[in-house]
């Protein structure tokens, strides 16, 4: 299992570096799905199968494909310089290692109240029963949000006919 | 040993106990079943669709009058055979300027996404890979993995009929996945479960009349429908359109790695129709089917022939959409139906009538979606034909 | 239960360090968009292995993480499409050449 673990999440950060290191953006677009996947692997580790399912779902069905579809829409991007770096770069790697090392400080550091109990058998029952109930709200405003984003991203994209 | 009463569980049972008297421990056995699992399905799966590429030339050739593969072996049989030994024979060229690892990558995933589905598809009662509790979302979450695999291959093989089809690819799977995901929903709230075993086990009512392809008619009309376009089949085909960009996303591929693609559209379309029996048809239940449990996979695999019959027919008969007439089915008809459907269907089964009823009600509403949608659909058709008839009239002078 | 709970924590942690590297090195919008999908990623991980380790009994951390996700489609849909608007009157996307407001 620890075995299991620790190869997944290797090759999930290897993907993510990937990601983040990758000049060709198709490239980099291609090892963000691996990572979504990757991330997907260790929910059915953590006995989360309806949240993998949906991960991959929406991050791969969706917001994935969303990325290649944008990158290939706009040809210039696909050019040597699109995956260059800014030049605070270094200070950036520098800092986000000093902000990893302290987290992983903070986090071996503090002990966490862990139970050990199995996960509930109708766990997408009370999943859905937990949407339309205490959830409700929030549930709703999510759905609201959706909504408005999707009729905002067409009205930001559509391409205007100039009027002559 | 009574031969009709064994059940395909105690075959696995007696398999588990010769293994473990053999001195294996349980969670080496547990490895050693999934990988024989999967090593069969995979067997199962690969060898299948030489047959099935067979059976769809013939059945393809009768309907258009023709006689089909008929030269090597008995009744060509053997055709397909001799194609993919052609096919492994062939250079294997990989375009100069293309993205080399993408470019043979995709083929790859364009299987494994097919393959992966196989795991949660019920062949018998208790007979299936993992009988997962989002046993339908997870089929969803595989399919949408395919239109990356075929975006992969139009932007890798640096071609621009390949890219035209990898956008295709894109515009077609992800329209189509919303009916088909709305399509799938209907017998889950039906069975009030999202495992494909417990969705098969519950059509077994009323001896063949409790199958969700007589009670939601219209439900099964909206998942043939989107099936075509997710298993890219006329006449949803626009992504492979010969006459229109040449041959789509796999354009460039040749030898072995074309013959992956092609594995995976014929498989893709026998899992398909296999999704369809699981969610409509009953599955493996038929008669006689609670005595002798091994007949389940009779069933099954004959409904499954039955529905792949329907697709190749479907197939052999109508034309190919453009792809602005493809969206508007999508958008205009199908969508909005599969959402009045699904709202109305949670309200019948919410009422909770007694068992005979709501499906009858569920009968009655789908009929009457069917026939209103397509009475609506017929109305926009004409008045379409009539605006086009007035725009293309040739205005004659007045004398 | 083999797997300790910091084991994943770290392992998101590495996730979102190097997502936000993504985000802040990037000159690509596109890119770092990615890095943000990436720290997105990297706080579910933390919500479900929360919920998995010390309140497995009832979902609230795997309903949190669906809401996450929601809101990860509509922060890429609308992300997206003001990169593709942009890249359309601007001719490119890199975020330290889109400087309308500097004088």
């Amino acid at each position: 299992m620890s075995l299991l673990f620790l190869v997944l999440a290797l090759l999930t950060l290897v993907m993510a570096i990937g990601t983040v290191t990758a000049r060709n953006l198709f490239h980099a677009a291609l090892f963000l799905v691996g990572a979504f996947f990757g991330v997907a692997t260790i929910y059915v580790l953590l006995e989360a199968e309806f949240l993998a399912v949906s991960q991959v779902i929406i991050y791969i069905g969706a917001i994935a494909t969303l990325i290649v579809f944008a990158i290939m829409l706009s040809r210039s991007m696909m050019g040597r310089e699109a995956g260059g770096y800014n030049r605070y770069w270094v200070a950036a790697a520098v800092g986000v290692a000093a902000l990893w090392s302290l987290l992983a400080l903070l986090l071996t550091t503090v002990s966490f109240p862990v139970v050990d109990q199995p996960v509930p058998a109708d766990a997408i029952v009370q999943i859905g029963a937990g949407l339309i109930g205490p959830y409700l709200i929030p549930f709703e405003v999510v759905s609201v949000l959706l909504v408005v984003a999707l009729m905002g991203a067409v009205m930001i994209a559509r391409e205007r006919h100039r009027q002559r | 040993m009574d031969w009709s009463q064994i059940d395909l569980r105690t075959v696995g049972v007696l398999w588990n106990q010769a293994l473990q008297n053999a001195g294996i421990a349980p969670p080496l056995l547990t490895v050693i079943n999934w990988v024989v699992a999967a090593v069969v399905l995979l067997f199962v799966g690969l060898n299948m669709v030489i047959g099935l590429i067979w059976l769809e030339r013939k059945i393809a050739a009768r309907i258009q009058d023709r006689l089909g593969p008929n030269r090597v072996g008995p009744f060509g049989l053997l055709q397909t055979v001799a194609d993919a030994l052609k096919l492994l024979t062939k250079e294997d060229v990989t375009p100069t300027d293309a993205d080399r690892i993408t470019y043979n990558l995709a083929p790859a995933l364009a299987v494994f996404h097919v393959l992966m589905t196989l795991a949660v598809i019920p062949f018998a009662d208790g007979v299936i890979g993992a009988d997962l509790n989002v046993g339908v979302l997870y089929i969803v979450a595989f399919g949408s993995v395919g239109s990356m695999a075929a975006l992969m291959a139009g932007w890798a093989s640096n071609n621009k009929y390949a890219l035209v089809g990898g956008f295709r690819v894109v515009a077609q799977l992800l329209s189509y996945e919303i009916p088909l995901v709305f399509a799938m929903m209907i017998p889950v709230l039906a069975a009030g479960t999202m495992r494909m075993n417990g969705l098969a086990e519950a059509q077994g009512q009323f001896g063949g009349l409790g199958w969700y392809v007589w009670v939601m008619p219209c439900a099964f009309f909206i998942f043939l429908a989107a099936t075509l376009a997710e298993g890219e089949r006329a006449p949803f085909d626009l992504l492979e359109a010969e006459s229109e960009i040449v041959a789509g996303f796999n354009i460039e591929y040749s030898g072995m790695k074309f013959a992956w693609f092609f594995l995976a559209f014929f498989l893709n379309s026998w899992v398909l129709s296999a999704i369809g029996t699981t969610l409509f048809l009953g599955g493996w239940q038929g008669p006689f089917v609670d005595r002798i449990p091994a007949l389940g996979v009779v069933y099954f695999f004959a409904k499954t022939m039955v529905m792949f019959w329907v697709l190749a027919w479907i197939r052999a008969t109508f034309p190919r959409l453009r792809i602005d007439q493809m969206m508007d089915f999508c958008w205009k008809f199908l969508v909005p139906l599969a959402l009045v459907l699904l709202v109305g269907t949670a309200i019948i089964l919410k009422l909770g009538l007694p068992s005979p009823f709501d499906g009858l009600a569920l009968l009655v509403w789908n009929l009457a979606l069917l026939i209103g949608g397509f009475w609506l659909l017929g109305k926009a058709q004409q008045r379409a034909v009539y605006a086009s008839k007035r725009a293309f009239t040739p205005q004659l002078p007045r004398l | 239960m083999t797997i300790p709970l910091s084991w994943y924590l770290l392992f998101a942690a590495a996730l979102f360090g190097i997502g936000f590297f993504g985000v802040l090195s990037r000159r690509n919008a596109v890119a770092a968009l990615m890095g943000v999908e990436l720290m997105l990623n990297a706080v579910n991980i933390n919500l479900v292995a929360f919920w998995r380790y010390v309140r497995p009994a009832d979902l609230t951390g795997q309903i949190f993480a669906i809401f996450v996700l929601a809101v990860a489609a509509a922060e890429a849909a609308v992300g997206l499409a003001l990169m593709i608007a942009i890249y359309r009157t601007r001719r490119t996307i890199n975020v330290d050449e889109i400087d309308l407001l500097k004088g």
